[in-house]
């Protein structure tokens, strides 16, 4: 059980939208809601330690560098990591972009026998799935360009679950990456990890996770999953906008050479050639955006406070109203599972499809009664293709969300194929 | 009215359903152009074929697939601006424009005449995100023509 006021804590909640309607906001999929503790810290931050981290030589500099670098502990805990197992990246398509760019520029050669082992080519493999996020599907398509290697993909089941019949010769002997997401952005499934990993070490295959729609709504131990990386962005767990970041094992970190050059990330420079630090740092060249990271650790002391597990028993409950609800309107197909069977590997996402009404007439029926949902491809365009569709509708919750916000989503689409004359 | 009802009004509701101008007509003209537009943040599609005889536009079809707002204004581009003189779709092209970025006001000038049935969507201006549904057909009618009159074929 959450605090019962928890919601107080999200000043934006307490607003009304379109002529006096309280807001009910069903969007935190795409981005989620800020608590007080975060804006604060970023506020802070600006108001009484900024400074340059890790450079200046004066009081500011030092406080600015230890709360940056203390965010950096706070996030590293709340995945399970260890601290310099930390890279701030921008968001977590810029984190997936710093892995798969570091491999192409090993494979360019750069980083010499230290990143040989990344080195990939023609005749090698790398494999995604089905239900990919844009962001972790076309940067593994433009590596695969870029170094002649092929891209294969697990393919998905009409419920959207990863079919794992031929896993062993979609990986094998040649696949060098495996990337997959943690749960689906789309159906809300979450991805059998242990079955993937299991096969991606039998052949030696490097596994990238996403964990953009698992880091915010579930517990998520990297050490326990065993992945070698994992991504994900703040803002979809109560932190702020530009701030994310890429957890990887530090010995593979130490490796991979960083995708972008220039200061703070290197030791020695010369006309000629260069030497750079050790992770994380090698990839955070450039001044970085330190109270948005402040806000990020500030957001994980945030979730650890309430408790992981806490997170998603709520969300499970919530998940239950909105898909439950959902399948049970006539005219409106719920993408995923259905059923109560599969409720375990499902978190609180719920897109529809309404039969006859397109994506952006539904939302603007939700948007009238103050609901917020996001509609469209939602950045997984084979994924809808996959299921026969162009977009959909999608519901998706948070720590604030409430039982009454669900069963208002639920109400409201009840309604749409009578006000678009359609009969459901 | 709501502003929903507002947005939403019969007959746009009529237009999408109906679909003015939808399949592409095979045409037998010196002068023909086409364009394909999508809206990339939902995916809709839309491809458009113009035939132009002269300084008249003699055909306007086009096949797709998008939300009621999307359908709605291309069929009533269709009927606005099928034989009628180049300028005068022009016109109606400009004005659709500035009803679009209204933000709910009508044109309030006698170019509101020019519009016909697609001053019904006065009520879209409301919404920024949904502009580019009701363009969505226009922008493809006005890359279309830019295409025909290069075309001396
Ligand atoms: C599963 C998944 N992966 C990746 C992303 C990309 O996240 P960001 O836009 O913060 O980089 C998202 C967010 O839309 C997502 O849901």
């Amino acid at each position: 059980m959450l605090r019962p006021n928890l919601r107080d804590d999200f000043p934006l909640l307490t607003r009304t939208v379109r002529n006096g309607k309280p807001l009910v906001y069903l969007d935190s999929g795409a981005t989620a809601q800020k608590p007080r503790a975060v804006i604060d810290a970023e506020r802070e931050f600006y108001e009484l330690h900024n400074g340059a981290v890790a450079r200046g030589a004066h009081l500011l500099a030092e406080e600015a560098t230890d709360l940056f670098e203390g965010a950096r502990g706070d996030v590293a805990r709340l995945v399970g990591a260890d601290h310099g197992e930390i890279v701030w990246a921008e968001n977590a398509t810029a984190a997936l972009n710093l892995v798969a760019g570091g491999i192409g520029n090993a494979s360019a050669g750069i980083g010499g026998e230290e990143s040989a082992r990344f080195r990939i080519g023609p005749g090698d493999e790398i494999c995604v799935t089905e239900t990919e996020h844009h962001a972790n599907l076309v940067p593994w398509q433009q590596l695969a360009v870029r170094t002649g290697a092929t891209l294969r993909w697990i393919p998905v089941d009409d419920d959207g679950r990863l079919i794992l019949d031929d896993l062993d010769t979609l990986v094998n002997d040649r696949t060098r990456v495996l990337a997959f997401t943690h749960v689906s952005n789309l159906t809300g499934l979450i991805s059998p990890v242990s079955t993937l990993v299991a096969r991606a070490k039998q052949v030696g295959a490097l596994t990238v996770l996403d964990g953009c729609q698992s880091v915010p709504h579930l517990p998520v131990d990297v050490k326990a999953l065993d992945v070698d990386f994992m991504a994900f962005s703040a803002h979809k767990m109560l932190g702020p906008t530009g701030i994310g970041a890429l957890y990887g094992r530090k010995e593979l970190l130490d490796a991979l050479p960083p995708a972008v050059f220039g200061g703070g990330a290197v030791t020695i420079v010369t006309m000629e050639k260069t030497s750079w630090h050790e992770a994380p740092m090698r990839f955070e060249a450039g001044t970085q955006p330190v109270a948005q990271a402040v806000g990020m650790g500030a957001a994980a002391r945030y979730l650890m406070d309430i408790g992981m597990d806490a997170v998603e028993a709520h969300e499970r409950e919530i998940a239950a109203i909105l898909r439950g609800g959902a399948a049970e309107l006539p005219g409106v197909r719920l993408l995923g599972p259905v059923g109560d069977e599969h409720a375990r590997d499902v978190v609180a996402i719920a897109a529809v499809a309404v039969d006859g009404v397109h994506p952006h007439d539904v939302g603007q029926v939700l948007d009238d009664r103050g609901i917020a949902v996001r509609v469209g491809h939602h950045c997984a365009q084979p994924l809808h293709r996959r299921f026969g569709i162009t977009g959909s509708t999608r519901a998706s919750a948070h720590v604030y969300t409430t039982p009454d916000d669900a069963r208002a989503f639920v109400d409201a689409l009840a309604t749409v194929p009578a006000f678009f004359g359609v009969n459901a | 009215m709501s502003s929903l009802e507002q947005m939403y009004q019969q007959v746009i509701m009529d237009h999408a359903r109906e679909g003015h101008g939808r399949g592409l007509a095979d045409l037998n003209l010196v002068q023909v152009g086409e364009s394909h537009q999508v809206n990339t943040t939902c995916g809709d599609e839309i491809r458009l074929r113009v035939g132009l005889d002269g300084d008249r536009i003699e055909s306007v079809s086009w096949e797709g697939q998008g939300c009621s707002i999307s359908q709605a204004s291309v069929s009533v581009l269709h009927d606005l601006v099928e034989g009628e003189d180049i300028a005068e779709a022009e016109a109606a092209m400009e004005a659709f424009r500035d009803l679009m970025q209204a933000r709910g006001e009508e044109l309030g000038d006698e170019r509101d005449d020019l519009l016909g049935d697609a001053t019904a969507f006065v009520g879209v201006g409301k919404y920024p995100a949904r502009i580019k549904c009701a363009m969505l057909g226009w922008a493809a009618f006005k890359d279309a023509m830019i295409q025909a009159r290069k075309d001396q074929s």
